[in-house]
């Protein structure tokens, strides 16, 4: 998967000097080892700063709403399918937007190697197909991988992207495992008011900086229900009742949109998993509808349609 | 009062000792990252870190604060009046404070307690503390405090120092707060002269190792417009996502945004961080929003802290280069960029 950049600055220079496109949104090598940088590249002199390893965690599909150019996008199998949620609710069109495709193999959790190093500081990284060498003052560490995903690309079933206009690599195989949920039916398991403590226990260090939802390609509200004054529908303190009513709600505005795509969690400050909510969503969506986001750009997000044959008869 | 020795095991006592006058707050490591909390009795206190991932700046300036309380009910002896909220002042110590965090409320103090204003609380909370700091043996590959006047072993914020020396630290006291601190804690042990010696080096060694820097010379003379007007804003927005995350963990963010919550008719008046990020910052009640667009906001906060502060203050820039913004931006918006660019303008 290191070796995309090469293909990717190539697509990218040939689609900017044809002018398929006005610019490419991409990501740029870091100024820390293990952390990457989206940018914005208009021209063929700056093309290669484009750049591609495990650490492209944030989800492109956010930089798109509101634009009006002919976009050239690195889109992973989530940013894919984020960019179909987009062209489906009318904030980019399908016309305006060249997506250079990365099958993907799993990004790199980077707090997970921060934990591993227990406080010492990563100075240099380098990776191969399956391997990823750590250097720091005193050590060096090769580690597999797919020991140190994100836990959405762990069980991620749709590696490769669901719309592209071109494909810097082979596709790579889909897993079969059946079942990705295994965390949300532990919480499932237990008790309201233990689920309800988990719930308060797993916020308890938020401190509403918001990193999750605009980190969140879907949350391109002109203005969020949290920054509402008039009226103004959540408290502002970080008192755990509003925390708890800007999760819960912003998970709920994700029901049948969310593709797991992980970057609220990687933007986390505190670390906070706060995809326990929308996992549990999802899951509820693909069990009932048996939907999954932004799997294609014909089809309507299933809580915003409904279907004559529906089981449940008060829509009748 | 000259240097001190005291063993490294005898640091729990200390502080229990001074916990019959003081409120003691220290670093404490709970799920897996470290913050300033109250000191235990049993010693939760862990001094090996580098930097806490919030900066101490709550511990005067809460997150969210209950200022005045009111009611609303006109046949209420005190109906429409607005009391202060009651609050406590104990002498408090912040153990193990780092040089950089310290120097930041000072900085911040600027904003806080000045000839024009004075904020009650904050000056209450600032007058009962007293800072013990601890000197950064391995400042962190993100530190670049040298550079903007402050430095791993920097001891212009601090009532105490501390020397890190393997079993012993040395105690150094630089104000008389902090002398009456050591006396109360009774550290009275003289320092030798090899182990002064060894602070004296250790200090020497620790500002070489912060490897990265920032330039900062030209910021003074550079004109408000030709940087509000630079070219590079975009470039600098574009990966923004607008969260608060560099804010909120920046330990010379100050502002603030004052809400009132009523419940029937009782309600308090809150004071709440509040951050340049946000588009609610500076919506004004005409519905029009001087900044509203992102590179608006992402301008303001670099030139609040490397232009305006400068000009205003001439006590330099408002960052002490701790490097928390660094580190924990989820999109890599690196602040000594910024200066490179602003100040190479």
């Amino acid at each position: 998967m290191i070796r995309y950049g090469d293909t990717i600055r190539e697509i990218a220079k040939k689609i900017l000097e044809e002018k398929t496109v006005d610019l490419i949104i991409g990501f740029k090598k870091g100024t820390l080892p293990i952390t990457t940088e989206p940018v914005l590249i208009k021209d063929t002199q700056n093309s290669d700063q484009l750049y591609w390893d495990s650490f492209c965690n944030m989800n492109l599909a956010n930089y798109l709403p509101k634009r009006g150019e002919k976009i050239g996008i690195i889109a992973k199998g989530c940013d894919s399918r984020n960019i179909a949620v987009h062209i489906v609710e009318n904030q980019i069109k399908r016309e305006q937007l060249y997506i250079i495709g990365v099958p993907c193999k799993g990004m790199i959790d980077r707090r997970k190697i921060v934990s591993f190093l227990g406080g010492k500081e990563v100075r240099e990284v380098t990776e191969s197909d399956e391997d990823i060498t750590i250097k720091g003052e005193g050590f060096e560490h090769t580690l597999k991988k797919n020991d140190y995903l994100q836990n959405n690309c762990s069980t991620c079933m749709h590696r490769n992207p669901v719309i592209y206009d071109a494909i810097v690599g082979d596709l790579v195989e889909e897993r079969k495992d059946p079942d990705p949920y295994d965390d949300v039916k532990e919480i499932e398991g237990i008790g309201l008011e233990e689920r309800w403590e988990s719930f308060s226990d797993l916020i308890k260090d938020c401190i509403r900086c918001y990193a999750c939802r605009n980190a969140c390609p879907l949350c391109y509200c002109p203005t969020c229900f949290v920054d509402e004054s008039g009226p103004q529908w959540v408290g502002k303190s970080i008192d755990p009742t509003d925390t708890m009513t800007f999760h819960i709600l912003r998970a709920y505005h994700c029901t049948g949109r969310c593709t797991d795509c992980g970057a609220c969690q990687q933007a986390c400050p505190m670390d906070i998993n706060v995809k326990t909510f929308t996992r549990k969503l999802n899951k509820d969506v693909l069990d009932l509808y048996g939907c999954e986001a932004g799997l294609s750009i014909e089809e309507r997000p299933p809580l915003d349609t409904y279907k004559p044959d529906d089981y449940d008869k008060f829509i009748r | 009062m000259s240097d001190k020795i005291i063993k490294k095991e005898e640091l729990t006592n200390i502080l229990k000792a001074l916990k019959e006058t003081y409120e003691v707050i220290a670093p404490v490591k709970e799920n897996g990252f470290y913050s300033f909390k109250p000191f235990k009795d049993g010693g939760n206190i862990d001094l090996n870190f580098t930097n806490t991932r919030l900066s101490p700046k709550s511990l005067l300036f809460p997150q969210s604060e209950r200022i005045f309380e009111f009611n609303l009910d006109e046949k209420s002896k005190d109906g429409y009046i607005v009391k202060e909220h009651p609050k406590d002042y104990p002498p408090s110590v912040i153990v193990g404070i780092r040089p950089c965090d310290a120097k930041a409320f000072k900085l911040v103090n600027i904003n806080f307690d000045n000839p024009e204003f004075k904020d009650p609380w904050w000056v209450k909370r600032m007058e009962a503390m007293t800072f013990i700091g601890l000197g950064c043996n391995e400042p962190s590959s993100t530190c670049f405090c040298t550079s903007v006047g402050c430095g791993p072993f920097n001891e212009e914020s601090l009532d105490v120092m501390l020397f890190d020396l393997e079993e012993y630290f040395l105690v150094r006291a630089l104000t008389e707060k902090g002398e009456k601190l050591l006396k109360q804690g009774r550290v009275d042990k003289d320092v030798d002269e090899g182990l002064q010696k060894k602070a004296d080096e250790l200090r020497i060694k620790a500002e070489k190792k912060i490897s990265s820097s920032v330039p900062t010379d030209k910021l003074k003379e550079k004109k408000i417009n030709d940087l509000f007007n630079a070219p590079f804003w975009d470039d600098v927005a574009f990966a923004c996502i607008n969260c608060g995350t560099c804010t909120f963990l920046c330990p010379t963010c100050w502002c603030f945004d004052i809400q009132d919550e009523v419940t029937k008719t009782v309600g308090d008046r809150i004071r709440n961080w509040d951050s340049c990020m946000f588009p609610l910052f500076t919506l004004h009640a005409s519905g029009h929003n001087p900044r509203p667009e992102k590179v608006q906001r992402v301008r303001q906060r670099f030139m609040h802290k490397l232009n305006y502060y400068v000009d205003k203050y001439n006590t330099g820039v408002a960052c002490v280069g701790c490097g928390r913004c660094v580190k924990y931006c989820p999109v890599n918006v690196d602040i000594r960029e910024v200066f490179s660019l602003m100040n190479g303008l």
